[in-house]
């Protein structure tokens, strides 16, 4: 009785500090948000364009650390700009898409890598964009995280049948009268955003983690794509709220709990669903 | 006769389509009218589904124009091979993602549910509305996609090789399907590749490999003549039950045995 109380008690803990609060607050939404936006990464085969994305932001991150500059801005515009190389590159025909934004992200990378190396006094924050880092949670993170959130939510309720379209079947969509092109830029942008206001927290590394584990997992619970769109982002929430906690306790990074809870969650349904959701898994050819 | 122009659906005008510098389709003219059933047959390569994709309006020709009634609603039908079978979307759900009203919660609506629900049975496909499409046999997945088609309330039925990647029965269910919609007063424009399991079925058969070879009943185009230009290879074609069937070997030795006689 008086050892559960202790524990309880214990439980509570961290709560009385205030960068936990925003921690789990922060971490809390983005887990929703990449649960919410990983459903697409999943279906659609994008799984390699998070990591990517993520990793060219990362270049735009270190350098804004190192100047000085607004961070949001820095690496928001450094990611476009990667973007739109990207496609530049893979549009001459000579090379693919996934060997183009290979060769530009992991760039993009290796510059932010040789930054931190060259220019000591910014490498803390700089440290925090690659492992992720929920000590260093400001106001305007939290209020970042909620207003991409929001959005994203809002654009994908709005333009649920759109979405779905132009996911499962593109050129009848398009038949169909379905700015197919317009959906896929919006997807595009809403991820971006996503990764941006999320990769300080959970890290560039393991973004991408968050982006696939919790949608793959939904996939698994469920046939239908309104439901896995509300089970994706309840996994990933779910995640990443337990993840703080365990990380808390155990002292261990925060954004390596919320992946390992999430990929402890995913091996639990991959066995618990037995034959039907691995078969459902075969889908994801990609990953 | 003079076809009163509301009833053109589709004419197709001098039509060249390429990649790149290679014409793909060359210099097609062909016109459509309502409550045609019509297939456009030929060889890989030769053309078709560039041509029902520039008539979708999904490629723009270099050459030549497209003219479509106006307002002309398009109910299209992919390959069965094309559709991802392990998407999560149930049978409903497919349906009625073609309509994309203004409507600020993506919710089915009772009225949607029951407008679809008619489209299935329709189809002989009632009760399977919650059904995951992987969960479906090959003849309903096909019907699922027409169905989705149907529920855009379409003037024309346009199907990429719908018997492509199908078995037998499902063959014949589709066949049977088409008729009995072209009979309620549906167009239907098809391709395929398939000139005994389907075209020679057909009323009308568009022949083309790049331009059109030839275009009419199966009576007049499956003939040794079009097929030696269609497929380059010398083809006989027999009769059968009142329809032409074709045989694709030139020196098949199984010919003189079974008695058929070439035409």
């Amino acid at each position: 009785m008086h050892s559960s109380i202790v524990y309880a008690l214990s439980l509570g803990e961290p709560y009385g500090f205030q960068f936990f609060r925003n921690g789990t607050l922060v971490a809390l939404i983005a887990g929703g948000l990449c649960g919410l936006l990983g459903v697409f990464v999943v279906l659609r085969g994008m799984s390699y364009i998070g990591h990517g994305l993520s990793h060219a932001v990362f270049g735009g991150a270190a350098a804004s650390a190192v100047m000085n500059f607004n961070y949001f801005i820095g690496a928001g515009i450094w990611g476009v700009v990667s973007g739109v190389l990207i496609g530049r590159i893979a549009r001459r025909r000579i090379i693919g898409a996934d060997a183009a934004i290979g060769v530009v992200t992991t760039a993009s990378f290796a510059l932010g890598l040789a930054l931190l190396n060259r220019y000591g006094q910014a490498k803390r924050s700089i440290e925090a964009v690659l492992f992720g880092s929920v000590l260093g949670v400001k106001n305007s993170d939290i209020i970042a995280v909620l207003v991409v959130a929001v959005l994203a939510t809002v654009v994908i309720v709005l333009g649920y049948r759109k979405f779905l379209f132009s996911t499962f079947d593109p050129e009848v969509a398009e038949v169909s009268g379905v700015k197919v092109s317009l959906m896929e830029a919006a997807l595009m942008v809403m991820l971006s955003l996503t990764i941006l206001v999320t990769m300080r927290v959970i890290g560039t590394l393991l973004i991408s983690a968050l982006l696939v584990i919790p949608a793959a997992t939904a996939r698994m619970l469920t046939n239908r794509f309104s439901r896995m769109l509300w089970i994706s982002p309840l996994i990933g929430a779910a995640s990443a709220f337990l993840g703080m906690n365990v990380a808390y306790h155990t002292n261990t990074s925060a954004s390596a709990m919320i992946i390992l809870v999430g990929a402890a969650a995913f091996t639990c349904v991959y066995f618990g669903s037995g034959v039907r959701g691995r078969r459902r898994m075969a889908s994801f050819g990609h990953l | 006769m003079k076809v009163a122009e509301k009833d053109v659906l589709v004419h197709c005008h001098h039509v060249t389509c390429a990649y790149g510098d290679v014409a793909v389709v060359n210099d097609v003219n062909f016109t459509l009218h309502r409550g045609e059933f019509a297939g456009i047959v030929g060889p890989s390569g030769s053309g078709k589904t560039t041509l029902l994709k520039a008539v979708l309006g999904s490629i723009k020709p270099v050459h030549g124009s497209i003219d479509m009634l106006k307002g002309l609603r398009l109910g299209y039908v992919p390959q069965v091979e094309s559709v991802d079978w392990n998407f999560p979307v149930t049978v409903l759900e497919v349906i009625v993602m073609t309509r994309g009203e203004k409507k600020w919660w993506p919710r089915i609506t009772t009225a949607e549910r029951a407008a679809a629900e008619d489209v299935l049975v329709q189809l002989g496909l009632g009760g399977l509305s919650g059904r995951h499409i992987r969960e479906l046999s090959g003849g309903q997945q096909q019907r699922v996609f027409v169905a989705r088609a149907l529920f855009h309330t379409p003037d024309i039925l346009v199907l990429d090789e719908p018997t492509s990647g199908v078995d037998v029965r499902t063959r014949h269910e589709v066949l049977h399907l088409l008729a009995d919609l072209h009979d309620a007063g549906m167009s239907v424009l098809l391709t395929t590749h398939d000139l005994n399991g389907l075209a020679a079925h057909l009323p009308r058969l568009i022949c083309l490999n790049k331009e059109i070879v030839a275009d009419g009943s199966p009576r007049e185009v499956l003939v040794p003549d079009v097929l030696e230009k269609l497929y380059g290879a010398p083809m006989h074609v027999l009769e059968h039950g009142g329809m032409p069937v074709v045989l694709d070997h030139s020196e098949n030795p199984m010919v003189g045995r079974f008695g058929g006689k070439a035409v």
